[in-house]
């Protein structure tokens, strides 16, 4: 026996830091998406990791993908040794992920090994160690020069083996001879009550832990993953969600993302040509997200489905998924407006799938999406509606997941078009799965209610990279299309339809009554002037006879006058004077 | 490490025995060496000239731990007669060597 039977606890630790010493750890990449950003760089390189979980959490999965990764992409061989399900089983369960056991094994990348204990065949006399397991482990590994272990589960054995007091000793061993032979490993256990394992596996494994977790909140069933501890290392603390696809385990650290997608810089048309006016005159940009958020009967399908008429008659491929009725029923509405949806369907342009999304899972729906846009290779994809998602998941885990599917879409140069049901009543701009922040152009159909008429507003909310219209434009359906018109805009606010035709009527009407209301304050001014001036006249003329009254008067007093003075002159001559006579004096003050 | 051993010596021939069993052990270590003893004393008592032991030391042939499914050391298999069984540990304890082997009625057999 060259291992060691016991080791001391502060002896084992005295080697692992002795191991460690000055150097940094080093990491083993497992090639999971996700999982290697968030504990920076991967497992312990060297060292057993403790992945726990419930039934059904993924463990054996994540085993799998370390070991299979491990060999696929970077070239080190790997042992999975199963003491659960037999090597075919294996095979099976991760053929629908694309690994092909089979192959890897004729490679000598990989070994699977099963461990078949049957408790009822075992009967236990005396003293014994594990040291069969030992061997055979130590076998495969030697077979291919593996790196890797992956452990499914060990604890099994405490249920084949009944005196704990061995097991516990030798699994101690086994760890500490997985490290001595520098094996990067990957340990299951099942998820105990008290502890983080049901036979306290992380008193022996306690480099790095990992907790999966799928719980059910609200019906519905949210798988996370947390690293618990790893030693020696940073790593990410949080709860981070992961699903389950067709390409096996993806952690979602959703502030981990790399946004280094390229972005198209050309633009296509929405369909309506007023809306691609608001839009900075020339659509949106190809490969961006868009959404249209309203409430209910706002129209939403109506321009998603115009947006895709657009495209097809580009020639372009669409991918709709209608998460609330049935293609057919679709078609048959569209054609209400003027779109005719079969033949798109009939040239392959066209695709509409259905489902309700609380059928599947989450992760479900987006293996199935990813598997449909790989297949059918569309322009764009159209979500109707989003927020029948909401039903699906948890907020974190939709956000999550939209934003994967959002960023594995933009890196293909997929346009994805959602579509959101906005409560009535609520926050229009909170309610829309918190996807905001992932969307580039956002339009907002309204339903504006004015004098018992229900209309259709509907405005640019946000277009990243777009010099786009704030104005509100009427929506309208007609049976050649969608429509866009202005609203009209007064001091009581916007109005649109009928109230809209009502106002402008009025304003005519208001208009024309105050034209003649001027002509008439005119005519009475005419009038006055008219009045005015006939006074003046009048009294013009009393004075111009009164003037000649006076002149007459004097006129005639004069006269009279020169007949007195003519009088006493002639009586003073014959008085005999040639003086001045008072007469004279008379006249002069007279004057 | 010594040589191990292969084939302890049988009171009866490999073909005519009743009883077929196979002992797994790692060396020659005090557990390997304490069953192998135990074993003779049990079978020259309950199955003389009916049995034929093979031992297995899988320091020199690991893959046979493959065959039989062997984890712990040492295990002894009885292959004949059906069903398989399998006994591990030092067999100190006759009684339920016996019970394990179905030489006597145990709580499970």
């Amino acid at each position: 026996m060259d291992v060691p039977r016991k080791k001391s606890t502060p002896a084992r630790k005295a080697a692992s830091r002795h191991k460690t010493g000055p150097v940094v750890l080093t990491k083993c990449p497992t090639g999971i998406t996700g999982l290697d950003q968030i504990t920076n760089g991967g497992l312990p390189r060297g060292r057993p990791t403790l992945v726990c979980g419930g039934s059904g959490s993924g463990k054996t999965l994540l085993a799998m993908e370390f070991i299979v990764r491990g060999a696929i992409e970077h070239g080190d061989p790997g042992v999975f040794m199963s003491f659960e399900e037999g090597a075919e089983e294996l095979a099976q369960n991760v053929a629908s992920l694309g690994f092909d056991l089979h192959d890897l094994i004729a490679r000598k990348l990989l070994v699977v090994d099963y461990v078949a204990i049957e408790r009822s065949e075992i009967e236990e006399t005396g003293e014994y160690d594990l040291e069969g397991l030992f061997v055979r482990l130590g076998l495969a590994i030697d077979a291919i020069g593996a790196k890797r272990v992956a452990l499914d589960t060990i604890e099994a054995l405490f249920a084949a083996l009944p005196n704990t007091g061995i097991l516990r000793a030798e699994l101690r061993r086994l760890f500490h001879w997985l490290k001595n032979r520098g094996m990067t490993a990957v340990v299951t256990g099942e998820r105990g009550e008290a502890s983080l394992t049901r036979h306290g596996l992380e008193e022996y494994v306690s480099d790095c832990v990992i907790l999966l977790d799928q719980r059910v909140v609200e019906e519905v069933a949210t798988r996370r993953l947390r690293i618990v501890k790893y030693r020696g290392s940073a790593h990410g603390t949080n709860e981070f969600p992961f699903l389950i696809d067709e390409t096996g385990f993806a952690v979602q650290p959703v502030t981990g993302i790399v946004l280094d997608y390229k972005a198209p810089a050309d633009h296509a048309s929405t369909g309506v040509p007023q809306l691609d006016q608001m839009l900075g005159g020339k659509g949106y940009y190809r490969g961006g997200s868009m959404l249209i958020s309203g409430g209910i009967g706002t129209g939403k399908t109506s321009l998603a489905m115009s947006f895709v008429d657009a495209a097809c008659r580009r020639g372009e491929r669409c991918l709709y998924f209608a998460f609330e009725e049935s293609p057919d029923q679709i078609v048959r509405n569209m054609a209400s407006i003027g779109l005719d949806l079969g033949r798109w369907i009939n040239k392959g342009l066209l695709m509409i799938h259905s489902a309700r999304p609380v059928i599947f899972g989450l992760e479900a729906h987006l293996r199935l999406i990813r598997r449909l846009v790989d297949e059918f290779q569309p322009q764009i994809v159209a979500f109707d509606p989003i927020s029948a998602v909401e039903a699906a998941g948890s907020y974190v885990s939709v956000r999550a997941t939209l934003m994967l599917l959002v960023d594995y879409l933009k890196s293909r140069h997929v346009t994805t078009l959602f579509t959101s049901l906005t409560e009535s009543g609520g926050p229009s701009e909170t309610s829309e799965v918190g996807i905001s922040s992932l969307i580039d152009t956002w339009i907002m159909v309204r339903n504006l209610e004015l004098a018992g008429e229900r209309t259709r507003g509907l405005y640019v909310l946000k277009a990243r990279g777009m010099a786009h219209s704030n104005q509100v434009r009427e929506f309208l359906l007609t049976d050649h299309g969608i429509d866009l018109i202005d609203v009209y805009v007064g001091p009581a606010g916007i109005l649109t339809g009928s109230a809209k035709a009502t106002q402008e009527l009025q304003d005519k009407a208001a208009a024309e009554f105050r034209e003649r209301e001027a002509e008439r304050k005119r005519l009475v001014l005419e009038n006055k002037q008219r009045a005015l001036e006939a006074h003046i006249a009048e009294l013009r003329a009393e004075f111009e006879s009164e003037r000649r009254e006076v002149e007459d008067s004097i006129t005639q007093e004069h006269s009279e006058m020169e007949t007195t003075l003519a009088g006493r002159s002639a009586a003073g001559k014959k008085r005999g004077g040639g003086r001045t006579g008072p007469g004279d004096k008379k006249r002069r003050s007279r004057k | 490490m010594k040589q191990p051993q292969h084939d302890l010596p049988t009171t009866a021939s490999a073909k005519k025995a009743e009883w077929e069993l196979r002992l797994y052990v790692a060396g020659q270590t005090p557990h390997s060496l304490a069953a192998v003893d135990n074993l003779r004393k049990i079978c020259e008592e309950h199955l003389a000239g009916k049995y034929h032991i093979e031992v297995v030391d899988l320091l020199v042939n690991p893959q046979l731990s493959r065959d039989d499914q062997i984890i712990a050391l040492p295990t002894l298999v009885r292959k004949l007669p059906p069903p398989l069984r399998k006994i591990i540990g030092d067999l100190s304890d006759t009684e339920r060597v016996l019970v394990g082997l179905q030489l006597r009625a145990g709580k499970r057999s």
